[in-house]
């Protein structure tokens, strides 16, 4: 029954431009939108089909007021497929629908790259004195979380409850490798110096449909932007923003191979726990690794052990079930991931932000004899998540080789450019390089054009696999204009 | 006899070179995996925000999602 785990990610940067008295971080995300020159297209984002309010248990179609999308601000297709944004008082970057979990990794990164290029370009309108900064991130320290979602495509055959049974053990336990690590703590949880996750103070639910307060473990958003009798869309809002690329490429590729899994009935167990939102905090907040939790009546267990015991099942469960190579190296990478944290944790430095951070942390300490509230060590902890090439702390990890890479700069310079060849990003981004002027709305399961008669065509694009360089390069290349792209799709039926 | 005694005073002195050589390495080693620190912990300082306590008090977001 698993259907390929296409997979997407949304990252809500933070924004700030300080010595701008006026600042107003909607119309600062606006103008950072329409200052990236890459390939791209100004469009309606199109909510005919949109459905936030729907909720995947079943109660039916609430209008819940469209919150997560602002009519009147910017919104932009660029030309590698993903959707660039300002989402409320955050600029956005929800990258192309990816085939495999390395790709959906690098077209995150791209994201960073994007953001970087348009800020170049926007601070030299800027006053002087005036500084930008983006930071790909999740938490201010002033208790205000922003999201970074996962997406992943899944049968709708599965039944919900399912989902929710057998993944929310696996929300909590994934926090260790997830984890992008902040100082402190939000939302009136118990104080700890430094914590692995940014965003766990902040849920408070297992399950539901909100995503600004009252965070639920699972979302229960059915929105599939796809064919809705065939998938669903798991919204994942629970995770970090990485700047690890190795981090983001388990985060995803672990999180698709137990859903996979689920899919499949593969999972002998659902490892469920007694009091699931407590456990994210105290698993976030606790950096030995080793902090125990209620198992249901069953006894407790540690974060640690419970990846170890998905791993035992899930290596399997790959090697039997998922013949491509990407599945065997993600088994691998987790597999040496989870042997360091259970021997020496501070050898995932080079790999898990939260480590990273937390070691440079503790050599400040070490060195200027800084207490943990220190200024300066809250401003390494947030320039490390800054997305300028010079000033971010993560890339400079990344160029000593202290963080270890996945793509090479070049690589992702063309993620930015170039959209997947294998899932519907790639019919997107080619009409934004190809009918620039003639792309006049776009959703993720649609695109609409003006072709000079009297009424608008859309193309539905409901299936996240077709619309690939193998189905329609070719029709593309044949088709300079959208009226005889329009044309020739009709043919093609 | 005397031949191998004479090797044998050789193949010492030699042993003694090579062992000379390698403490010096050790000595190297760990020196640079303190320098390799440092160094890192200097290169930040050069490119870290100089008004720390103003930037971390100002940054504040908005609630997003």
């Amino acid at each position: 029954m698993a259907i390929p785990k296409v997979i997407g990610t949304e990252t809500e940067f933070g924004i700030t431009i300080r010595n701008q008295p006026d600042f107003n971080p909607a119309l600062a995300s606006s103008h950072l939108v329409n200052s990236y020159q890459g390939g791209r297209v100004r469009v309606q984002w199109s909510f005919d089909e949109e459905s936030p309010g729907r909720d995947a248990r079943g109660f039916g179609y609430e209008t819940y007021g469209l919150t997560d999308v602002d009519a009147g601000l910017v919104n932009v297709v660029l030309s590698n497929g993903a959707r660039f944004y300002v989402d409320h008082a955050h600029p956005e970057y929800s990258g192309p629908e990816c085939a495999d979990p390395l790709s959906a990794a690098l077209y995150d990164k791209a994201g960073e790259r994007v953001v970087a290029s348009a800020a170049e370009s926007m601070r030299t309108a800027l006053r002087s004195g005036e500084d930008l900064r983006i930071h790909k991130n999740n938490s201010d320290g002033k208790g205000n979380s922003y999201g970074y979602h996962e997406n992943y495509l899944l049968s709708r055959l599965l039944p919900f409850s399912d989902l929710i049974h057998y993944a929310t053990s696996w929300m909590v336990s994934r926090q260790i490798m997830t984890g992008s690590g902040k100082l402190g703590t939000e939302n009136g949880r118990a104080r700890v110096p430094y914590q692995i996750t940014q965003r766990a103070d902040f849920f408070e639910e297992e399950v539901g449909l909100e995503t600004t307060l009252k965070r639920p473990i699972i979302n229960t958003r059915d929105e599939p932007h796809g064919d809705a009798a065939k998938y669903r869309r798991l919204h994942v809002i629970i995770g970090d923003a990485n700047m690890s690329e190795v981090q983001t490429y388990l985060k995803l590729g672990t999180t698709a191979l137990l859903l996979s899994a689920i899919e499949d009935g593969a999972l002998p167990d659902a490892l469920e726990l007694a009091d699931p939102v407590e456990a994210t905090w105290r698993v976030s907040h606790d950096l030995t690794l080793n902090e125990s939790i209620q198992l249901g009546d069953r006894g407790t267990i540690t974060a640690l052990e419970m990846q170890r015991q998905y791993y035992e099942w899930l290596s399997k469960y790959a090697e039997q079930e998922l013949p491509e190579d990407v599945w065997a190296d993600v088994v691998a990478e987790w597999g040496a991931l989870l042997d360091d944290l259970e021997n020496d944790p501070t050898k995932a430095a080079d790999r898990l932000d939260w480590a990273a951070k937390y070691q440079l942390l503790e050599a400040f300490r070490d060195r200027d004899q800084l207490e943990w509230d220190d200024a300066k060590l809250a401003m390494i902890s947030l320039q490390y998540h800054d997305t300028d090439p010079q000033k971010g702390l993560a890339y400079r990890l990344e160029r000593r080789g202290s963080l270890r890479r996945l793509f090479t700069d070049e690589e992702v310079e063309q993620a930015t450019v170039h959209p997947p060849s294998d899932t519907r990003a790639y019919f997107r981004g080619r009409c934004v390089v190809q009918y620039p002027q003639s792309l006049v709305a776009a959703n993720w399961d649609s695109l609409v054009f003006d072709t000079g008669e009297t009424s608008l065509k859309r193309v539905p694009m409901m299936e996240p696999l077709r619309g690939t360089e193998e189905m329609v390069g070719l029709l593309l290349d044949d088709a300079p204009t959208a009226a005889e792209l329009i044309e020739a799709l009709g043919d093609h039926e | 006899m005397a031949q191998e005694r004479k090797q044998t005073r050789r193949t010492e002195e030699k042993t003694e070179v090579v062992d000379e050589a390698t403490e010096v390495v050790d000595e190297k080693d760990e020196e640079s995996a303190v320098d390799k620190i440092d160094d890192l912990l200097e290169e930040i300082d050069s490119v870290l925000e100089e008004n720390a306590e103003e930037f971390v008090k100002n940054y504040v977001q908005k609630g997003g999602e």
